[in-house]
């Protein structure tokens, strides 16, 4: 048994630990902080397990992006609504736990049971197919080129969601203009995120990034932005709206292209294909952002139904 | 020998980390407890990143490694202000 | 040295545990900001030794990403706090 198993037990009880505090706490701002740490340290767990990508999507969106969404929620509660139904009793507790426990654990050994005889790996087949994909990154090629459709569909369920939330009204108020600390802190970082995110966007092609995470950074970088009472510097008018449709729609549009050439929906060329997916990986990413500081600002911006009434006057 | 330099950086690395952590168990104020993590972040990040980033191959990486430093630095730095500002209105709200 | 990191790795796994410990006993919001910090340092410092480790660069970049995140982190923590104090 090597050593470095200790430092893995000893992460995956942290986890465990986080995760009944997060859930069973009686006030909302430690269960908020908890789950942010559950985040970093899932994202430390992806590492272990040798997924730079997902560890880089874990820590910008499962716990940054997640955690900012959820202390705006909270906020929007009425103050003193933090604490909430006292918990369950802990013999119900354990009963529930030990359930999932046996439960998880048999589906596991029914599930390594299974994969012990079945054919050749994945991962022999997305290394044979690399050379064809027009990147160098596997993740990348399996998300953008061999399951390209899959990720298809999840821009077009985070089109969906965002429309849901668009529909809920309008936006929360904003902040008031910050002192000079949190300015000059925001005017810094910023231009930090919105570089750090071009950087991920650029080496997902041949290393561990991409376009979920970069979209998620340059969103950190627009939710910053907003806190510290500046929304003034975001995109006016309809094009926020037309960022947010653009992953999808462009996507679909070269999902459609392709099939000019005689080539199946989503089938690039394969000397085209580096290009197309950097294309569709720019706009994925300015629509993640964009979709997510929608989301963030918790309903359609007021500005948009001013333009419609200056419309309709 | 740059082995030997590298142990001995992650080992003061890992001391600040520790007593950063200790820090925050034992002092018994907010700000003082800000002024142990802030030594975390600055000394015990900076000696690992050191003593990281002469281990790694590629120059390149290292520069990024010591990037990342900075940058927590900075963060540190500002955060560690506006918790402090924080802390300050709290105090000045209860009174 | 590939021992020496395994056992940096886990002093940060248990100072990463011990700091969690810390941050559960509070209930002041500001030492909770602060415990996020400093479990964001950690992990940082525990993504830099697994890249090591591993021999994995692009662990690196996800320290940066962590490093990026928890400073918008204490950010959103302290600004919505501002915010409640000035409603």
């Amino acid at each position: 048994m090597t050593p470095i198993i200790l430092l893995d037990t000893l992460l995956a009880i942290i986890l465990l630990v986080l995760a009944v505090v997060a859930l069973h706490s009686e006030n909302l701002r430690q269960s908020i902080f908890v789950f942010i740490v559950f985040g970093l340290v899932t994202a430390l767990v992806w590492a272990r397990l040798g997924a730079p990508d997902v560890a880089l999507a874990e820590a910008a969106i499962g716990s940054g992006i997640a955690g900012a969404l959820l202390l705006a929620a909270l906020r929007d509660r009425q103050p003193g609504c933090e604490h909430i139904e006292p918990r369950p009793s802990w013999q119900v507790l354990t009963v529930t736990y030990l359930v999932i426990g046996v439960g998880l654990t048999a589906s596991w050994a029914f599930l390594d049971a299974q994969a012990s005889r079945s054919g050749p790996a994945i991962g022999e087949m997305v290394q044979a197919e690399l050379a064809h994909s027009g990147v160098s990154n596997p993740v990348t090629a399996v998300l953008l080129n061999f399951r390209a459709y899959d990720t298809l569909l999840e821009l077009a369920v985070l089109f969906a969601a965002l429309i849901g939330v668009m529909a809920l009204g309008p936006e929360r108020s904003a902040p008031q203009a910050a002192g000079p600390l949190v300015s000059h802190f925001v005017a810094w970082l910023t231009p930090l995120l919105i570089l750090a995110a071009g950087y991920l966007l650029w080496v997902g092609a041949h290393a561990p990034g991409g376009a979920f995470q970069a979209g998620a950074l340059l969103a950190a970088g627009g939710i910053i932005v907003r806190l510290s009472g500046k929304s003034g510097i975001f995109p006016k008018g309809a094009w926020l709206r037309v960022l947010a449709a653009s992953g999808y729609g462009v996507f679909l549009f070269v999902g459609l292209a392709v099939m000019a050439g005689d080539n199946a929906f989503l089938q690039y060329p394969s000397d085209w294909a580096g290009s197309l997916i950097l294309l569709i990986e720019i706009f994925a990413t300015l629509s993640i952002a964009a979709s997510l500081l929608l989301v963030y600002l918790g309903g359609y911006p007021n500005a948009w139904m001013e333009d419609k009434e200056s419309q309709h006057a | 020998m740059i082995d030997l330099l590298s142990i001995f950086l992650i080992a003061g690395g890992l001391f600040f980390y520790c007593a950063g952590t200790v820090g925050l168990l034992r002092l018994p104020d907010t700000l003082s407890r800000l002024h142990a993590v802030t030594k975390a972040d600055n000394l015990g990040l900076g000696l690992l990143a050191l003593g990281i980033a002469l281990q790694i191959g590629d120059p390149l990486s290292a520069v990024k490694v010591l990037l990342i430093w900075l940058l927590v630095l900075a963060a540190s730095a500002a955060g560690g202000q506006l918790i402090a500002q924080h802390v300050v209105e709290q105090k000045e709200e209860t009174k | 040295m590939h021992d020496f990191l395994v056992i940096a790795s886990l002093i940060l796994g248990l100072n990463l545990l011990l700091s969690l410990v810390a941050m559960l006993r509070k209930t002041n919001t500001s030492d909770r900001v602060l415990g996020v910090q400093l479990l964001g340092t950690n992990g940082v410092g525990l993504l830099l030794l697994m890249s090591l480790l591993q021999d994995q660069s692009g662990l690196i970049d996800a320290a940066l990403v962590l490093a990026l995140l928890a400073a918008v982190v204490v950010i959103a923590f302290t600004r919505r706090e501002q915010e409640q104090v000035n409603d």
